[in-house]
């Protein structure tokens, strides 16, 4: 598997998720994802990036356009230095939150894209990585 | 040295000030300043004569530091220069060259003094330099300041204007939602809708997000609690426009919104004029057959 192509942006305020979800739009009409495949990385993305941002206190995204033999995909790794998740499979479980949220973000991202990779460390931060294939 | 820049940079100024204001009027018509006529020349004018006074006064207290005490009155009259110049929509190098074009005009008076030798000459070319280079970049910076104050009122701006509530017919509103839904956003939409529902005495409330582009969980969640608002007001709430990629992210995503939904704003206003007992039918026979 080779990466073609990374960029990396900081994710420390709102506006910070919405230009993640652009440069995500952005890099899956690259690729050449379709419309339904598109919409499903960005809403995850959009999701991991707000976790980020919400409960890791801020962190940054990097962005590669991977291909494997003929196969395009978009990987992003969100990171952050926040306070890590101490039980990761009780976040995982829908409708369970930290937060005020509906409890759906980490598992509806998994759901949304074909590979789904977290490691969390309590006190020194999480590191999310999906990757959506053509 | 400085102190010998500032006076030989002020008697310049003071002696052949007229020369300098023409040559710099000059300068600045031919630098496309006007901008087409985005101000007029006798108010260009009108600014060159005061900033040129005020630069002979602050070079009278005998310093060269622009962001000094002595150069405070210059920096605030450059500062409204800036800021008209950055809501005219004139460009940065517009505005920076007001401040820069005057550099020409005043090397060529000390060359022409008399009375100037080498080590003078060099002395108020450099002081000019030094004090013109800081000045046009404090233009620069209030210009930059500006444009982000009018960027950040066009932010609030779009934010109001794109969240009107529409009335379609008796009793039944519509608001289309555009853009990104955050909780700010959210949080004006659910006032306008809430008072809407008031003032109209409306039954049925169609939200409409053609135009959003992410459905991700957080407006999902936007969208439960407006729904949930307007449900304790009275009204009933139908969703529209969910595009067929949003319904599957949706669905992945394991979000319910438990409302009625359609997809499109057609569909829901069929349905919410059937709820409220009206049909919209084709007239029986154009006029002409009836004849």
């Amino acid at each position: 598997m080779t990466v073609t192509k990374t960029e990396a942006l900081p994710v420390r305020s709102g506006d910070d998720v919405v230009r993640v979800r652009q440069r995500v739009r952005a890099l899956a009409v690259e690729i050449g994802l379709g419309l339904v495949d598109q919409t499903k990385i960005i809403t995850a993305a959009s999701e991991l990036a707000r976790n980020t941002l919400d409960y890791g206190g801020g962190g940054d995204v990097r962005m590669e356009t991977v291909l494997a033999g003929t196969r395009k995909g978009l990987r992003l790794t969100f990171e952050d230095q926040g306070p890590g998740i101490a039980d990761i499979e009780q976040a995982m479980t829908d409708h369970y939150t930290s937060g005020g949220g509906l409890g759906l973000g980490l598992g509806g991202a998994k759901r949304l894209s074909n590979e789904f990779h977290i490691e969390s460390t309590p006190g020194s931060g999480t590191r999310v990585t999906i990757a959506r294939w053509k | 040295m400085s102190t010998d820049g500032a006076g030989v940079l002020e008697r310049i100024l003071t002696e052949d000030e007229a020369a300098i204001l023409d040559a710099w009027n000059t300068a600045l018509r031919e630098g496309a300043s006007l901008q087409g006529g985005r101000i007029r020349e006798a108010e260009l004018r009108t600014q060159a004569k005061a900033v040129l006074g005020q630069l002979r006064d602050a070079l009278a207290s005998n310093s060269l530091d622009a962001d000094g005490e002595g150069f405070a009155p210059l920096r605030e009259t450059l500062a409204d220069i800036s800021r008209s110049r950055a809501i005219q929509g004139f460009t940065p190098t517009d505005t920076a060259n007001f401040v820069f074009s005057l550099k020409e005009p005043i090397f060529e008076a000390l060359r022409r003094s008399a009375d100037v030798d080498a080590s003078t000459l060099a002395a108020g070319v450099w002081a000019a330099g030094k004090v013109l280079d800081r000045l046009g970049l404090h233009t620069m910076e209030v210009f930059l300041a500006s444009r982000e104050e009018v960027i950040g009122r066009q932010g609030q701006e779009i934010a109001e204007l794109s969240t009107p509530v529409v009335r379609l017919w008796d009793g039944i509103l519509a608001l289309p939602l555009i853009g990104t839904l955050d909780s700010a956003r959210t949080g004006v939409v659910m006032e306008n809708l809430l008072q809407a529902i008031v003032d109209e005495e409306a039954e049925i409330a169609i939200i409409d997000i053609t135009g959003v582009p992410t459905v991700d969980t957080l407006v999902a969640q936007h969208l439960l609690k407006t729904v949930a608002a307007a449900r304790l007001m009275g009204a009933d709430c139908i969703v529209s426009g969910i595009r067929p990629q949003i319904a599957q992210t949706m669905v992945h995503l394991g979000v319910e919104l438990n409302v009625v939904s359609k997809a499109t704003l057609a569909d829901a206003f069929a349905v919410a004029l059937k709820r409220t007992g009206r049909k919209v039918v084709r007239q029986q026979a154009p006029a002409e057959e009836r004849r």
